[in-house]
């Protein structure tokens, strides 16, 4: 198994490259790809089973647009070819279609999506997020999803048939939404940032399975597990707070 | 408007007594009150003739007691806000503070910590003389996403006429107001300096400028150290203000400045402190103390205990220090303090934020950020976690390679005792946040406690 984990000296904020070492300690014998700013991605001449970016500065979000545009032929044949992708906080935004910015700017994106992403950064959201996973052939039931949301940016695109989560507290895509992130196939863009695989051990399972993992068992599953049914538990709960 | 600013002006200093009374003297509601009467009041209110403000991400409180400290130790009268908050409404109380009740200031010196996310609000209207950036790094994601917005928050917010008191060795905050004047400090090479970055995190491994990859020369903790950029040439600037040698043995800093050198005493031989004393230490400088005043001050000045303490019980050592939770590279350096620590050592971790963790679920990003990799150490003979995040704090110390016999689950803060081998020669390491200062203070006690009881026995 191959994983690529693209420029996480620079798209890694809040604790987000560990999602990396999660799935390195899960699967040991996995190849573990980091590729960084100045590199071409090992994607772009054979094939991979998982591509991970994390979230990134305002302005490393165009330097890494100028990166991958070149690779943007390549990313939509592995996405039309079902090979994984996670891509966590504002990474998500540089496979849209536009960031515009408060001052009037617009950042052309990578176009795999048609979405639009706007920047307010005297607003930033902050909340706890629940969701579910919808069930489908790999995922057998809906999985929880537990995470932590803290942006600048909110998206708009009509993801009605291709979300990641349904957002039961903490918001979709953008205010109003209930459908969090953008999913095609199995590209899977979320505003959920952080440690989101070490948080969430059936996510982690899920995924795995799907890069193509048989029977893949998170590391230090009974432990995650125990964090994750807490965080779960506290987050059903009303009375606490979900949104900063 | 006139009007309206002595409003706000005479209720928030009518509030004040009746704080006191009540014992509330520490608040800021006083300066609420004002900005909500006169929300120009920072504009209005008469300030000190001369204003130094610290700020950054890390160590300002620390730099803002240093100075404080020294100053008052020269006889200085000054307005400060070391007791208070740093936000808006604390600066508001504090310069409230400051004036008579016909708004004439009654100090011609103010010494003000400022949260640096808050810049953009105070900086307009309360206009400092020299401006010390300790570093900026991440911290808490919620509200200050990542330092490079801190930056842009600061640089816009700054008059250009302040004299900046930089880190040379931040290679971040050191380029804050380049067009103004400034005054670089920082540490020359150091036994205990690595050539490449060893942390999680790194805030600066690509450059600031230009985004190619950015060469490090040394590297003392996150981003921390000498860098260059051998694309656009952007380097780390040279210290005005150089910290040559740490002489452990004598308890002195060996600082140059110019032709100049001086010995300083060492407040305390953590990397992170020492940064701390060189900033206050060049700030004195600038406003006019000889070394040799400020060294003399010094020699009388320790870091509040609140933050950094040691004492010996019956033989065991025991070191609290104050860690502060969702800061990455605050819980990093403490770690490495540790570590780097002789002898055998038992750690206990009181990081979460209990008050946090009623109201909604802590966020526990940082702890991925953080180096809990250096607590998987032989001489660490186990850890100690608590509270409603003890499975985070487990997971994560699993994660980072400590072997799961010595982790240890207290229950409840009371049974922490029980779960450490208190034997002579074994160093206690209390590793607490902010909002733990009480329950830390109530587990010394009992740690103190047991250890008498162990050693009689």
């Amino acid at each position: 198994m191959k994983i690529e984990a693209l420029y996480t000296e620079a798209c890694n904020l809040y604790g987000d490259a560990f999602n990396v070492e999660y799935l390195r300690q899960s699967v040991p014998e996995a190849e573990i790809i980091r590729t960084p700013l100045n590199g071409t991605p090992r994607f772009m001449r054979e094939d991979v089973d998982l591509i991970y970016m994390g979230p990134m500065t305002e302005q490393m979000q165009e330097e890494v647009i100028r990166r991958l545009r070149p690779c943007m032929d390549r990313i939509r044949q592995l996405v039309a070819a079902d090979t994984v992708f996670l891509m966590t906080g504002n990474a998500l935004e540089v496979f849209g279609r536009e960031i515009d910015c408060e001052d009037g700017r617009q950042i052309r994106g990578l176009e795999l999506y048609d979405g639009c992403a706007r920047r307010q950064m005297f607003r930033r959201y902050n909340a706890l997020f629940l969701g579910q996973l919808p069930p489908d052939d790999s995922a057998g039931q809906a999985i929880d999803v537990v995470g932590f949301k803290s942006q600048f940016s909110h998206t708009w695109a009509d993801n009605e048939d291709g979300f990641c989560f349904q957002a039961l507290r903490g918001g979709g895509i953008h205010p109003g939404s209930v459908r969090e992130g953008i999913r095609i196939r199995h590209f899977f863009g979320t505003y959920l940032l952080g440690p989101l695989l070490p948080l969430n051990p059936p996510l982690t399972r899920y995924l795995l399975h799907l890069a193509g993992v048989q029977d893949p068992h998170p590391a230090f599953e009974a432990e995650a597990q125990t964090a994750y049914e807490t965080r779960l538990r506290e987050f059903r709960d009303p009375r606490r707070r979900a949104v900063m | 408007m006139q009007v309206r600013f002595y409003l706000a002006l005479w209720a928030a200093k009518l509030s004040q007594p009746l704080l006191k009374l009540t014992g509330h003297n520490a608040t800021d509601f006083p300066g609420q009150l004002a900005l909500k009467i006169c929300p120009d009041f920072l504009r209005h209110v008469a300030k000190p003739e001369k204003i130094i403000a610290v700020t950054g991400t890390n160590g300002k409180t620390t730099t803002n007691n240093i100075l404080a400290d020294v100053l008052a130790d020269k006889g200085y009268r000054f307005l400060s806000n070391r007791l208070g908050s740093n936000i808006i409404s604390g600066i508001a109380t504090c310069l409230l503070g400051g004036v008579t009740a016909g708004n004439r200031p009654r100090y011609r010196l103010g010494v003000l910590e400022i949260d640096e996310r808050s810049s953009l609000r105070i900086y307009p209207h309360v206009k400092p003389d020299w401006v010390v950036c300790t570093n900026l790094a991440r911290d808490s994601c919620y509200r200050n996403a990542h330092p490079y917005y801190i930056f842009d928050i600061i640089d816009r917010a700054l008059p250009d006429s302040s004299v900046m008191i930089l880190n040379a060795d931040d290679i971040i905050s050191c380029r804050l107001k380049e067009g103004n004047p400034r005054i670089y400090y920082g540490m020359g090479p150091q036994p205990e300096d690595r050539d490449a970055p060893f942390n999680l995190v790194n805030d600066a491994r690509v450059c600031p400028r230009c985004q190619a990859p950015l060469v490090y020369d040394r590297v003392r903790y996150n981003h921390i150290g000498r860098a260059h950029c051998p694309a656009c040439g952007l380097a780390s600037p040279e210290a005005d203000l150089l910290l040559e040698r740490i002489d452990r043995a004598s308890g002195l800093l060996r600082v140059r400045q110019g032709d100049t050198e001086v010995g300083f005493p060492l407040l305390n031989d953590s990397v992170f402190h020492i940064y701390d004393q060189l900033a206050a230490i060049t700030a004195l400088r600038a406003f006019g103390l000889a070394a040799d005043e400020i060294a003399d001050s010094l020699s009388r000045t320790a870091i509040t205990a609140s933050r950094y303490t040691r004492e010996t019980v019956c033989g065991v050592r025991m070191t609290s220090v104050m860690t502060k939770g969702w800061i990455a590279p605050a819980c990093s350096a403490v770690f490495d303090y540790v570590r780097r620590q002789p002898g055998e050592k038992e750690v206990i971790l009181l990081l979460e934020d209990p008050e946090e963790n009623r109201r909604s679920s802590e966020n526990i990003t940082y702890l991925y950020d953080t180096d809990f990799e250096f607590l998987n150490r032989p001489e660490i003979r186990r850890i100690v976690v608590t509270g409603v995040r003890a499975g985070d704090f487990l997971l994560r110390l699993l994660l980072a390679g400590v072997p799961r016999e010595k982790l240890y689950h207290a229950a409840e803060t009371e049974e922490i005792p029980s779960l450490l081998a208190l034997q002579p020669e074994t160093e206690i390491c209390l590793l607490y946040d902010l909002h733990q200062t009480e329950p830390s203070l109530q587990l010394r006690r009992q740690i103190r406690e047991a250890i008498r009881k162990e050693t009689t026995i």
